[in-house]
């Protein structure tokens, strides 16, 4: 398989090892449709999927879901990613992690944990996770993986649910002595799209989060690194989506289809290849998935004449997909869209919304 | 941005490590969700850094080395490892 000289080799590669999860968030990014236990790639299976990443050109390697931790395996997946020479970063909500177990991954070699946050409080984290109890485990584990030594980051999903909590959720990264927060405001994506009405921030929301999130940086500096996702349907300009199609990670599924980004299969005109049938490299470089979108010959306009398509390569196409209607569209987030004005009403209408029920993510 | 004193001990901490990127024939540091790409200065101060040394026998070290003066070696060392810590990649003990 030779490289093609105008597509880099990726950088990231996020493996979901299984859609099983204790949680049941309502903004969980997992497909609606979800493949069972039974069709799970085995630990062979994804150890060979490793050191063909790590041939690849992957450095770094995000171990999600589900809940990575309801693979038996875990262990031997983080040594066999270790072996491979990769980066491993374990994305988890900590329930189901014993101390025993904590031990045993940093003995297989785990360079990093990365803890989800649904609230600051056992109301409001429970209540969202839809796990009663789910609180408590999930601080009993983050004290074990600070106990243990493992760097970590602490990543709060925030909506109009819980951001009031986000000043409290940055106080509680730095006494978890955690080096970096990501502070994510609900990307519409997977099961959260069926959550708009109840998860939407409104406008005053994103804006005050905004600031929160400034003002702890300047506070916080040298002691917590803070990443940053805004409330994207109150922007003016689109996210840099995946950094570029098909130019910096990749996504494999629990069954071992491989997509450019988590929310590809809600393009229903893109087929995937799966590492059952292929070489990963091959899925890379030559999938139809993966060139359905790199460079800018697919783009339209306003993108196509537009300065800005280097900066954010016309925005997230699944967005594109589900608003404009059309997967090459300009993402309606962009003022320049046609139809910028009906994500403006959309976000309006949904943040004002008090009608809606959180619809809650159902495990395969 | 933070100023290095010469009795500091920096430290690469626990979840950052140097990695050799055969791919793409280049050294990286590879911490949480970053990867930082070193060009040959930046591997050179890095390999130096042993969590025993101080800042001030770690820039002696390199002019000696790169037969520098020392106020510029301590100029460059000071801006780059002040720029990982304040990203929290590099630990100033």
């Amino acid at each position: 398989m030779t490289a093609r000289p105008t597509v880099p080799a990726p950088i990231a590669m996020l493996a979901e090892l299984t859609y099983r999860c204790p949680l049941s968030c309502p903004y969980c990014s997992n497909p609606v449709e979800m493949a069972k236990k039974e069709a799970e790639l085995d630990t062979e299976a994804w150890a060979d999927v490793f050191a063909q990443a790590a041939r690849l050109g992957v450095l770094q390697l995000h171990l999600s879901g589900g809940e990575p931790a309801s693979r038996r395996d875990l262990v031997a997946l983080v040594a066999a990613a270790r072996t491979a020479g990769l980066y491993t970063n374990l994305i988890t909500s900590a329930i189901g992690l014993t101390q025993r177990r904590l031990k045993e991954l940093e003995t297989a070699g785990l360079d990093h944990v990365q803890l989800s946050l649904q609230g600051t409080d056992a109301d409001m984290a429970d209540r969202i996770g839809g796990y009663k109890g789910g609180f408590d485990r999930k601080m009993q584990a983050a004290h074990w993986i600070v106990e243990a030594g493992f760097p970590l980051t602490l990543n709060a999903v925030v909506h109009r649910q819980n951001l009031h909590q986000l000043p409290q959720a940055i106080e509680m990264a730095v006494a978890m002595k955690a080096r970096r927060m990501e502070v994510a405001i609900v990307q519409f994506h997977g099961w959260a799209m069926l959550n708009r009405k109840t998860l939407m921030p409104t406008a005053e929301q994103a804006t005050e989060a905004s600031r929160i999130v400034q003002e702890a940086r300047s506070r916080l500096k040298g002691t917590l690194v803070i990443d940053y996702v805004p409330a994207d349907y109150h922007s003016d300009y689109p996210k840099r989506c995946m950094g570029g199609w098909g130019t910096t990670g990749l996504n494999v599924t629990p069954d071992g289809l491989v997509l450019p980004c988590h929310a590809a299969q809600t393009i229903p005109t893109l087929e995937f290849d799966n590492v059952r049938d292929k070489p990963l490299a091959d899925i890379w470089y030559n999938g139809t998935a993966f060139n359905a979108y790199r460079g800018e010959d697919w783009m339209q306009e306003p993108c196509k004449s537009c300065d800005r398509r280097k900066l954010d390569f016309g925005g997230c196409r699944c967005q594109a997909m589900a608003i404009a209607g059309q997967a090459a569209a300009t993402d309606p987030v962009c003022v320049k869209s046609p139809v910028h004005g009906k994500m403006v009403e959309l976000a309006q209408a949904f943040s004002q919304d008090e009608t809606g029920e959180l619809v809650y993510r159902k495990s395969p | 941005m933070t100023v290095v004193a010469s009795h500091t001990i920096p430290v690469i901490p626990r979840g950052v490590r140097l990695h050799a990127d055969k791919v793409r024939s280049r050294w990286v540091l590879l911490a949480p969700e970053r990867t930082i790409d070193l060009d040959p200065i930046g591997l050179a101060i890095l390999q130096e850094v042993d969590g025993l040394r101080t800042f001030s026998q770690i820039v002696a070290g390199l002019a000696v080395k790169y037969e520098a003066p020392v106020d510029q070696i301590s100029g460059d060392v000071g801006e780059f490892l002040a720029g990982l810590a304040d990203r929290r990649i590099v630990e100033l003990t």
